[in-house]
């Protein structure tokens, strides 16, 4: 590896899911091993363990392994986060595990994802949580997708059943509203297609799944998206305000016409501060401050925007949901809404016709909401479109919203 | 990505972006500070957030009484320099009171807990600021960037909220208080190439340098009054550095000749061991050590 910093490099963030059984964690395992990015010492607790449990050659999915109190508990904790590197790019994996609350921790873990890998057996194809995948990752509008079709050595390598299990996927990808998926045959186990491309698969002419890792295009938001500047926190210096936050679109130029929301009051950027340095603009995901020309009544929750495109003012929210908690939501239900920086009471007023939902249940809630919000449809910002349910009580996130237009 | 944001700058603007949640959402924030590079570089960002108003959290070291005097030289230079306000909790402190007792082999990370979550009670603190990485221990590699804690610090995975976006949910109830870590997604190579080019001050015991260690459990221990070297144990004078700092009976030093920044970071990239599994005895415990230490309410 280089010594020497590259900016150049950028970050991949992906998520996996799968069910159980179908060589998530071998896939996983095989990923960091083959990568190199699993180091000496981690090795050989893995040897070391997987002596103890009789076999020969290491397991690879021990390196997933859960925590001693999810065995013991018989739980599992919905995201685990790993890191590694090649020279081309980083890569931060959210592996979410395949067992009882699968939709849950999937949700979690695809919300900052820019591609999820859906993992199937290439002897049992497409399967009830196959689907809910597919469907999950068109519901969080996960940029890429990837069909992992694993166990190839297990059907012969042979094409027609690889085929056959794209052509399924495609027909529920495309009911799910999912653009495009990249189907792509492996064999964690042994390793076909997942680092190096595979001698024994003649028939593909793809990538393997860490070189399509490596190169899909991340990250580009397109050149006109609306500024979107939810402030955080307000910076005293003396008689100077900087309002702090984190642009979640767009690109601000000192001199820019802004308002501020809910106020409704314009002001002109009077300086840009990115970090402690004076910049003439700054553009998303950066965290900056902003001084205005003028003495407004700015704090945190609000939100700045500059031009003709300004989010939905409104106390009434349409949102298609994912519940997360055990406990379930019910029509009626008073609780907190979490928008940005901002946090609302609101009330459960329609539950898409149902009377509760269920942990893992996808479906549609209408809020009303004790405070306006500044809403972006989910499917123009994953930033400025997405909420968190919160139960007032104890302060449980209770449910995923995003923004229906 | 967009020309000239690299992933540091990525992993920057998400880290600020915490520290001011934080500072919107919280009464009595506080930074755990040790003067480790973790520590260090979560001060750095603490300070740049907030720029050029000064930080708005105070720091609390853990103060285990088997410290290098390199780290508590530096972590006095830095107090002063930002003008901050320290609070020390004190195991020697515990020690001497009877609360507590000295462990039969000396080391004293385990000890810190109870200073710690006491301190935390006492002062009343709400969020509290902590350097750990997912990448460093498959225990951590579950944290939450905001993680909930009872009153006896505890840390219980079924009790861990969902965390999804970037929308950090700090509820908790009185008496309770929220871990955060800022660093969350970054590695140890990330650290050091933001020390690198921020041009970041570290303690002097990063870096190569002569010192007088002996052999325990495959690492080099520093010679000192805390109970080493036994008697079957040779001193000898090598050229070591530390790639963590921790309590001086459990924190071992590598053979090295990186006397620079970048040879450190040359060296880690080279490295086929992990930081923890090269120089912490207490994670060679058992397989599960971070894990129980975590749930006791350790960092």
């Amino acid at each position: 590896m280089s010594t020497t910093i590259d900016t150049t490099i950028d970050t991949l963030r992906f998520a996996t899911a799968g069910s159980v059984d179908d060589g998530k964690s071998t896939l996983v395992g095989r990923l960091l091993h083959d990568s190199k990015s699993v180091l000496a010492d981690q090795l050989e607790a893995v040897e070391h363990a997987s002596r103890n449990r009789g076999q020969d050659t290491p397991d690879l999915a021990l390196l997933t392994d859960g925590l001693r109190a999810e065995r013991e508990q018989g739980i599992t904790i919905d995201v685990a986060y790993r890191y590694f590197a090649t020279p081309r790019r980083r890569f931060i994996l959210a592996d979410t595990p395949g067992h009882v609350q699968y939709t849950r921790n999937m949700v979690t873990g695809a919300s900052t994802a820019d591609l999820a890998i859906v993992l199937v057996d290439a002897r049992k194809g497409v399967v009830e949580q196959t689907r809910r995948h597919a469907a999950v990752a068109a519901l969080l509008r996960v940029p890429h997708v990837v069909l992992a079709v694993n166990k190839m050595d297990l059907v012969g390598y042979e094409q027609a059943p690889f085929e056959r299990i794209v052509e399924d996927f495609a027909a529920h990808a495309a009911e799910s509203g999912l653009p495009g998926f990249t189907p792509i045959p492996v064999s964690a186990l042994v390793g076909d297609n997942v680092v190096a491309r595979s001698t024994a698969m003649g028939w593909y002419e793809g990538p393997a799944l860490l070189e399509f890792l490596e190169e899909v295009p991340v990250g580009a938001e397109a050149p006109d998206a609306p500024v979107r500047f939810p402030v955080q926190y307000v910076i005293r210096d003396g008689e100077v305000r900087y309002y702090a936050g984190q642009l979640a679109s767009g690109v601000l130029h000192v001199g820019d016409q802004v308002t501020v929301h809910p106020s409704g009051e314009t002001s002109q950027i009077a300086g840009i501060d990115v970090l402690g340095t004076a910049r003439e603009s700054a553009r998303a995901p950066q965290s900056i401050s902003l001084r205005l020309a003028d003495q407004r009544d700015v704090s945190r929750g609000d939100m700045i925007t500059a031009g003709v495109d300004v989010p939905a003012l409104t106390r009434e929210v349409r949102a298609a949901v994912c519940h997360l908690a055990e406990r379930p939501l019910r029509v009626g239900d008073r609780v907190l809404v979490r928008h940005t920086t901002r946090t609302v009471k609101a009330v459960v007023e329609d539950l898409g016709g149902a009377p509760a939902l269920s942990v893992n249940d996808l479906g549609h809630i209408t809020l009303r909401t004790a405070d306006p919000l500044l809403l972006d449809p989910y499917a123009a910002s994953r930033r400025t479109g997405a909420f968190i349910v919160i139960d007032p009580a104890d302060g449980a996130t209770l449910t995923a919203g995003m923004v229906e237009p | 990505m967009n020309p000239g944001f690299g992933h540091l700058d990525a992993l920057e603007s998400e880290s600020v972006h915490i520290f001011r949640e934080v500072a919107g959402e919280f009464e009595r924030p506080v930074i755990l500070f040790s003067g480790g590079k973790d520590s260090v570089v979560m001060l750095h960002l603490a300070l740049k957030a907030f720029a050029p108003a000064p930080t708005p959290f105070p720091l609390l070291h853990v103060d285990t009484g088997h410290n290098f005097p390199e780290v508590i030289e530096y972590r006095d230079r830095a107090v002063a320099k930002h003008g901050l306000r320290l609070h020390v909790a004190s195991v020697q402190d515990y020690i001497d009171r009877g609360v507590l007792r000295e462990r039969a082999d000396g080391t004293r990370n385990p000890l810190q807990t109870l200073p710690l979550t006491e301190k935390i009670q006492s002062e009343k603190f709400d969020a509290v600021f902590g350097g750990g990485r997912r990448d460093e221990e498959k225990a951590r590699a579950k944290e939450r960037v905001f993680s909930l804690r009872d009153e006896f610090s505890q840390w219980d995975p079924r009790r861990q909220r969902p965390e999804l976006w970037n929308l950090y949910n700090g509820r908790h109830a009185p008496g309770e208080h929220v871990r955060v870590f800022p660093l969350s997604n970054w590695t140890e190579l990330d650290v050091w190439q933001y020390i690198a080019r921020e041009g970041i001050e570290l303690p002097s015991i990063y870096f190569a340098h002569h010192r007088e260690v002996f052999a325990r459990g495959g690492m080099w221990l520093t010679a000192g009054d805390w109970g080493g070297p036994r008697s079957a144990e040779t001193v000898e004078k090598r050229q070591v550095r530390y790639r963590t700092v921790g309590d001086m009976s459990c924190t071992g030093a590598v053979d090295s000749d990186a006397d620079t920044v970048e040879k450190v970071i040359a060296e880690i990239a080279a490295s086929r061991l992990t930081e923890r599994g090269a120089t912490r005895a207490d994670d060679k415990l058992s397989e599960a050590a971070m894990e129980d230490r975590k749930r006791e309410g350790y960092f």
